[in-house]
């Protein structure tokens, strides 16, 4: 049923972004032709990646291989339904994050705006390529690149704080990458591949023995300390001291789901889910994730400065998804790929909200943001729809995969029968933290009464703060857009044949 | 019935002398003529080098006698896969920093310009002599002229740098002295002074157990590993690099520390061969004496504020990757990473990335006499091309995909894995996170931090260095990307095969 379909389509769409790179640079100095430019390769990337969903439906991969580096790694992309999720949620996101840019960008008159657009596109250069990669070596190129080029947008302000952000993300994800390689060239060296096959690189159990199966295990863990789990996370929050739309799209989207995606890729695709299972692997990593999903909840409950609460939220996300996919079960990785686009779209809400308010009214802390749900309606109400995702509270996307994590738990039976009740002491901490951010903002009432003067954010802020907030819900009655359901089970279904 | 192409070994280094002299009389002339006179024998030189790498690798090795002279007896010129691949990097770099020394020179030694180019010829004529010879004494004699050279070039910018190339001048004599006691026992033994010679005698006459063999190897060991900086030998070189002129230094680091690596595997598998190798853990030894230069040459490179001195230490670990391939050589026998490979690809990128980082090192010295890395605050501004240069190559000894420098150490984690040393994984690994603590150190002054007493950004206005020096920054810096995705690409690399075959280095032969 599957067939390898060449074709230069992921190329062209990998391609959007680096070209749209270089044209900013030379239109540098005319600031609307520049954003432009960011825009019309937005558009383009995301009708080429959509364009590519109907085919993968069919049970197709799409390759376009260029050249063997080493004997048995090709350099070149293959797109698989569920790489189609990651480029699908990226490259949607990167229209609606350009626009908030553009507002969030001029109306607090940053400086260095070339140099900021530029390394976004690079970025998301990095992030299709990393979705559209077919083999560990190339997702290799694309993690790095990705690294490096979100580094000058970390550090952006330049201020101190933001130099040691920017130092500090570069020494833990720079860290992290040499294990990745190191994982990578182990890989192989047992198996002579490293390409992603459907459950797992079939003589990788029978060159490795158990030990070092579980310790190559361990690195790759360590290789992907983008996802951002505990103990490894302290650059997450730190690099929060970036501007907004970098926090929204990478630190949201982009970069730690890379981290995930990576995570989900070497479970399903490398390892396999029999081979996971039968190393005892499946179960340490439920663990590792409740760890984070739990702590990280504790340390965002402590949390005053908005973005840095949405951080430590974003952690226990991601492990959340790492939780799905680590239950080794169907409805538990189908759960973890869902999540992915669905929590893209919740935080990039709450991240975007988080920055109108900034740009607003100049607020970053919670307790300062007293009555400003009165005078930022629509912002706000976004706000309180993406936190009720976070809390898994119907009617957003984030109820629809909380349930299947729960049914997930139950099909994998035995220990994991005891995971639902921690998810809901999760939930029950997301609610402690999330509703009193909306409590402060809609009732109280400020007190020096000196914030008249603020209103909306730029309407080019609103509007895709508003559409983000709207798809949340939507994903909640109508799952299947943008094909997200259909291409998780296509993917699903390729990993472990049909729902048992 | 001789090729031309036959002719062009003797002749590259013919014209090179030839033109030493006809500067040093133009010079008299026109000042300006210097200049052109070097680049022009180069670029000729260059041009006749690619034909030898053609010819080496379509028609086969190229074997020229001196006068005649039957080979015993007199001297022979040979000129396999392994010189050429040499000969052409070589001429490569001193083309480009040519190219760049004639505005540079002209502003820094402005008295001195004659002597600066007659020495750089002779350098150059030094250096092609040592690749291209098949005789260990004629070998010998050129390192001497590539190393009296240098010495003078070293202490032309006068004061402090007399100092260094004095330590240089010591240091590199005992390192030739070394040498030439090496080649003294090895004739005591062989009464041959001639590479392939000296081989069929040895292993036909089974005299690699034979003492005065082994000491003779001791001392080629440490007489060539002073020359090429081996950690601990190391100790000239920090100096010497950064009092040198710009492009001076990164013929130092690019090329000359290079060639004496060539000259140490070519006695190591010409004169000695790989069985001789395998008789003695020497090269186990070798892998761990580089592994620590590797570790040790960083960090001693993050303590340093000044950028040359820094860059300089950063050469020292760099060496220790050659070495640590070098040493790999005998016992990894893929037939894609075994052998010598790793090595000489780290030679040709090692150049590109070095070379490009001393000359922007220099362009800085040029532009604003600025040479510590504190001082680079706003440059990012300032000199935008020579910066971007500079995050390139500096991104490539990082060792980010695809530059060159992240080929170099995944073909050099391949080749330890394939012999079984894990540890040298983890050393190549480490590595990476200190290049990236010196590096990103200099990247974020020069970009992120601001400009003291520079309150908006608008003020510091853009003075790049003239484009006769920007040129050549740009063309290596792109090499750096270009290069490491060819090697990514290419998988089948004539040169590489042709050298490991040369040595019984392939996993077939042993």
């Amino acid at each position: 049923m599957t067939a390898t379909i060449e074709s230069m389509q992921p190329t062209f769409a990998i391609m959007c972004p680096a070209i749209v790179s270089i044209l900013i640079l030379l239109f540098g100095k005319w600031p609307n032709i520049r954003e432009s430019w960011t825009l019309i390769a937005a558009i383009a990337q995301f009708l080429i990646v959509i364009s590519m969903a109907p085919v993968i439906l069919a049970g197709n991969i799409i390759e376009c291989t260029f050249f063997t580096m080493l004997p048995g790694v090709d350099f070149g992309f293959s797109v698989d339904a569920f790489g189609l999720i990651f480029a699908i949620t990226s490259s949607f996101l990167w229209i609606l994050v350009s626009l908030y840019s553009i507002g969030y960008m001029r109306s607090l008159n940053e400086h260095a705006q070339t140099r900021f657009y530029f390394f976004f596109a690079l970025a998301i250069f990095g992030a299709v390529g990393i979705a559209m990669s077919g083999n560990l070596f190339t997702m290799f190129i694309f993690y790095e690149i990705l690294t490096v080029s979100t580094y000058p947008l970390v550090a952006h302000e330049q201020t101190p704080v933001a130099l040691a952000a920017g130092r500090k993300y570069l020494a833990y994800l720079l860290t992290s990458g040499t294990f990745f390689l190191a994982a990578i060239v182990l890989t192989y060296y047992f198996s002579g591949t490293t390409d992603f096959v459907n459950g797992g690189i079939p003589n990788l159990a029978s060159e490795a023995s158990r030990t070092a199966l579980m310790v190559l295990f361990v690195i790759f863990l360590l290789g992907f300390m983008k996802a951002a789990w505990m103990p490894f996370h302290s650059w997450l929050p730190t690099a929060m001291a970036a501007p907004t739309p970098v926090s929204a799209l990478l630190h949201a989207v982009a970069v730690v789901k890379a981290g995930v995606f990576g995570i989900i890729r070497v479970v399903c695709y490398i390892y396999g889910v029999d081979l996971m299972s039968a190393l005892g692997l499946g179960l340490a990593l439920v663990c590792l994730a409740t760890f984070t999903l739990i702590v990280a909840n504790l340390f965002a409950l402590a949390q005053d400065n908005l973005k840095r609460r949405l951080a430590y939220s974003t952690i226990n996300q991601l492990s959340l998804i790492i939780f799905g996919v680590a239950l080794l079960s169907y409805e538990g990785i189908e759960g973890a790929m869902m999540h992915i686009p669905f929590h893209g779209f919740m935080k990039i809400t709450l991240f975007m909200c988080a920055g109108a308010i900034m740009v607003a009214s100049g607020k970053k802390n919670i307790s300062d943001m007293a009555g400003i749900g009165k005078k930022m309606p629509v912002t706000m109400i976004a706000f309180t729809i993406g936190a009720l995702g976070m809390c898994a509270l119907p009617p957003t996307a984030g109820y629809v995969t909380h349930h299947l994590f729960v049914h997930g738990c139950e099909e994998a039976g035995g220990s994991m029968t005891i995971f639902p009740y921690m998810l809901l002491i999760v939930a029950i901490l997301d609610v402690m933290y999330f509703f009193p951010i909306i409590y402060t903002a809609f009732f109280k009432k400020s007190k020096d009464g000196g914030d008249c003067g603020i209103q909306e954010a730029p309407i080019f802020m609103l509007i895709p703060i508003a559409i983000t907030a709207a798809v949340s819900i939507i994903f909640y009655f109508y799952p299947d857009l943008f094909y997200i359901s259909d291409l998780v089970h296509t993917a699903i279904s390729g990993l472990m044949g049909g729902h048992p | 019935m001789l090729n031309v192409v036959e002719h062009f070994p003797v002749l590259i280094i013919i014209i090179s002398l030839l033109s030493a002299f006809t500067i040093f009389i133009a010079g008299w002339l026109n000042k300006k003529s210097c200049c052109f006179i070097s680049f022009a024998t180069i670029l000729v030189q260059f041009v006749m080098s690619i034909f030898i790498l053609n010819h080496v690798l379509t028609v086969g090795t190229i074997k020229y006698r001196l006068g005649g002279w039957a080979p015993p007896w007199g001297i022979e010129y040979v000129v396999d896969a392994l010189n050429a691949y040499v000969l052409v990097i070589l001429l490569f770099l001193a083309l480009i920093c040519v190219t760049y020394s004639k505005r540079n020179i002209e502003h820094e030694l402005p008295r001195k310009i004659i002597s600066f180019y007659v020495l750089y010829q002779l350098l150059i004529t030094g250096l092609c002599g040592v690749t291209v010879t098949g005789d260990i004494f004629n070998m010998y004699v050129f390192v001497e002229i590539f190393s009296l050279s240098a010495y003078a070039l070293i202490a032309s910018r006068g004061k402090i740098a007399l100092r260094a190339s004095y330590t240089y001048l010591i240091l590199g004599s005992i390192g030739a002295c070394f040498f030439l006691i090496g080649i003294g026992f090895l004739y005591s033994v062989t009464g041959t002074l001639n590479m392939h010679d000296l081989s069929c005698i040895l292993s036909t006459g089974d005299l690699y157990s034979s003492r005065v063999v082994q000491a003779a190897f001791v001392f080629f060991v440490v007489g060539l590993g002073i020359k090429m900086a081996l950690f601990p030998l190391h100790t000239w070189l920090p100096d010497a690099h950064s009092f040198a002129p710009a492009e001076i230094s990164a013929m130092l680091s690019g090329i000359i520390i290079e060639v004496s690596t060539y000259a140490f595997i070519r006695v190591c598998f010409s004169v000695y061969t790989v069985n001789f190798l395998k008789l003695l853990p020497i090269f186990d030894i070798l892998c761990w004496v580089a592994a620590s230069g590797i570790i040790i040459g960083s960090v001693l490179a993050i303590a340093q504020d000044n950028l040359k001195r820094m860059l300089a230490y950063s050469s020292v670990s760099q060496m220790g990757y050659i070495m640590l391939a070098v040493g790999l050589s005998v016992s990894s026998h893929h037939e894609l990473w075994g052998g010598l490979t790793p090595a000489l690809m780290h030679i040709l990128n090692h150049a590109l990335m070095k070379g490009c980082l001393f000359l922007v090192a220099g362009a800085f010295i040029y532009k604003a006499d600025l040479w510590n890395i504190s001082d680079f605050r706003g440059l990012g501004k300032k000199m935008p091309f020579t910066c971007a240069a500079f995050v390139l190559a500096a991104i490539s000894m990082i060792g980010v995909p695809p530059s060159v420098g992240f080929v170099s150490k995944l073909y050099i984690i391949l080749a330890s894995l394939d012999s079984g040393k894990f540890v040298f994984v983890a050393i190549m690994l480490i590595s990476t996170l200190l290049n990236l603590v010196y590096f990103w150190r200099v990247i974020e002054t020069m970009y992120m931090k601001q400009e003291e007493g520079a309150h908006n950004h608008s003020s510091s206005r853009r003075d790049e260095v003239p484009a006769s020096m920007l040129i050549p920054i740009l063309i290596l810096a792109s090499l750096c990307i270009i290069v490491g995705i060819i090697w990514l690409a290419e998988i089948p690399m004539p040169i590489m095969d042709s050298v490991n075959s040369l040595f019984g280095l392939n996993g077939g032969m042993t």
